[in-house]
């Protein structure tokens, strides 16, 4: 049986046809969409490598079946930079090493956009490890990723400052 | 993955209709599903899926005093619904323990109350499970068992239920709302989920096409907001299931304990509720004695199930130190680390 579904995908309307109930997000994005920034780690939702933010909110893609998010707003890695211009979060990462593969990263980055806009971690650095402890990073790159996490924070509230006075 | 078909109801009652069919089953986020799916654990003929229905997603005040609670709402709401934090403190910070952000942000109150056991043969189709598969035997009783039950288990499985979130919920006599074929029904946490006996393929006291469709907390359930922990031992800091947790909940007045509310995660298959060590805090000032005589009590029923002993004395000690950090009382602000023994703010020497 085939099942339709439209999702908007970076600021794109896009139509699907699926004529398998199967297809996680997290597949139609690499193998339907070729927007393959969002990693498949683990496919089980331990890894934190396909986060995505659906509907504004950070979620493991691997563990979310296409047809059940019929209408939702998808941000891939793919839609964060404006242009050439990067994310704050993305020039953060490279500015403090936050990756050595950069397998994780682009999961590693999602989570942290989404992170910040739950509002929850602030600039403290234990309640940042805690509230990103769902992206492993097998290189190890934590130390950076902090850092980065904290400056890209910075950064924001600098500018979110700016914007308000 | 096994194929199955796909169905999206547009009202509880056709949900339940569409349930109807053997080897059908809902589907809510799918965070704890679709693993199982992708192992060949679960294998459903059918989704039903009911992420679309409306009216469930809501937290409400009801007139009496009690929070109803939509089976739809996602866990990372719930836990930081301020309103809901302040009344219900060790429920939050329990939620806030479990999983990682991303899958909080997806998970659902009603999955996470049927969410399956973690136990390692269970989800190893290669292994004999009763649970799996009723009659198959059962590896685990002499296999890796270290994080296995000590209380309520059976010959035929000693698979505990890894709910953070049932803990303290249990503790507060959390009361679940349900829909059937028979119309709406509603029973205590407490009732939900079944002890193994002989038929460890059975989680709940669900019948297969019923849904929850909410929770509800009762007035008594505000009462301990100002003394109300969670805490929770695991192999690691964060993300990660618990090896033993406790909740507790105390009403203190003019010195003196006047309700205990206590229960253990990690331990059984079924949040355990410790009613008899909540007897002997009654009337009583809240002291490390206290707490001891109490742990003590929650415990004496406790066997090891294979190489797990070691979890017997470990909840005893937890539980004296969610005693004893609930009665120094709840923090204005969840510590950095929800739960964690190892959290900067945790305010207690080692019990």
């Amino acid at each position: 049986m085939n099942h339709s579904i439209s999702l908007t995908v970076n600021g794109v309307r896009r139509d699907f046809d699926l004529d398998d109930p199967r297809v996680t997000l997290l597949d139609l994005l690499r193998e339907r969409l070729h927007l393959t920034g969002t990693k498949k780690g683990c496919d089980r939702g331990q890894c934190g490598a396909c986060t995505i933010l659906v509907d504004g909110k950070r979620i493991n893609s691997c563990l979310a079946l296409a047809i059940s998010h019929d209408g939702a707003d998808i941000l891939t890695i793919e839609g964060v930079a404006r242009g050439d211009q990067l994310h704050p979060v993305q020039a953060a990462f490279i500015a403090h090493d936050g990756f050595q593969c950069g397998f994780c990263t682009p999961g590693q980055i999602m989570s942290a956009i989404g992170m910040m806009s739950e509002a929850q971690a602030g600039n403290d650095p234990e309640r940042i490890r805690e509230c990103m402890s769902g992206n492993l990073c097998r290189c190890g790159a934590y130390a950076g990723i902090v850092d980065a996490v904290l400056d890209a924070q910075a950064r924001m509230d600098e500018s979110n400052q700016r914007r308000s006075a | 993955m096994k194929p199955f078909d796909y169905v999206r109801p547009g009202t509880v009652a056709e949900a339940i209709a569409a349930a109807a069919q053997p080897g059908a089953v809902y589907l809510a986020a799918g965070t704890n599903l679709l693993d199982l799916m992708k192992g060949g654990v679960s294998r459903p003929n059918r989704l039903v899926d009911v992420t679309h229905l409306d009216g469930l997603d809501r937290i409400e005040r009801l007139a009496d005093g009690s929070l109803r609670v939509g089976a739809l709402v996602s866990n990372a709401d719930l836990a930081h619904d301020s309103e809901f934090a302040r009344s219900y403190p060790a429920v939050a910070e329990a939620l806030l323990s479990g999983a990682s952000a991303q899958l909080r942000n997806a998970a659902t109150v009603g999955g996470n109350l049927l969410q399956r056991t973690r136990c390692t043969y269970f989800y190893d189709t290669a292994s004999r499970c009763n649970k799996r598969e009723a009659g198959r035997g059962c590896n685990a009783r002499d296999g890796e068992n270290r994080s296995h039950a000590v209380l309520g288990w059976s010959e035929s499985c000693i698979a505990t239920h890894p709910s953070d979130f049932c803990v303290p919920l249990v503790a507060l006599d959390a009361v679940v709302e349900i829909e059937g074929r028979t119309g709406r029904r509603e029973i205590a946490l407490d009732e939900l989920h079944r002890l193994p006996g002989n038929t460890p393929e059975r989680d709940t006291a669900l019948e297969p096409d019923d849904l929850i469709i909410a929770l509800r907390l009762p007035p008594a359930a505000r009462s301990f907001a100002a003394h109300a922990r969670y805490l929770k031992v695991r192999e690691r800091t964060s993300y990660a299931f618990a090896v033993v947790s406790a909740a507790a909940a105390l009403r203190i007045e003019n010195g003196k304990i006047a309700e205990a509310r206590l229960a253990l995660g990690g331990v059984a298959a079924k949040p355990w509720r410790a009613r008899a060590a909540e007897d002997v805090l009654r009337s009583v000032a809240p002291t490390a004695d206290a707490f001891r005589d109490a742990a003590w009590r929650a415990l004496a029923d406790a066997k090891p199930s294979g190489d797990n002993a070691y979890k017997i004395e470990l909840a005893r000690r937890i539980l004296v130190r969610a005693l004893t950090l609930a009665a120094a009382g709840t923090p204005a602000r969840l510590p950095a680390l929800p739960a964690s023994p190892f959290a900067s703010t945790s305010g207690a020497v080692h019990a």
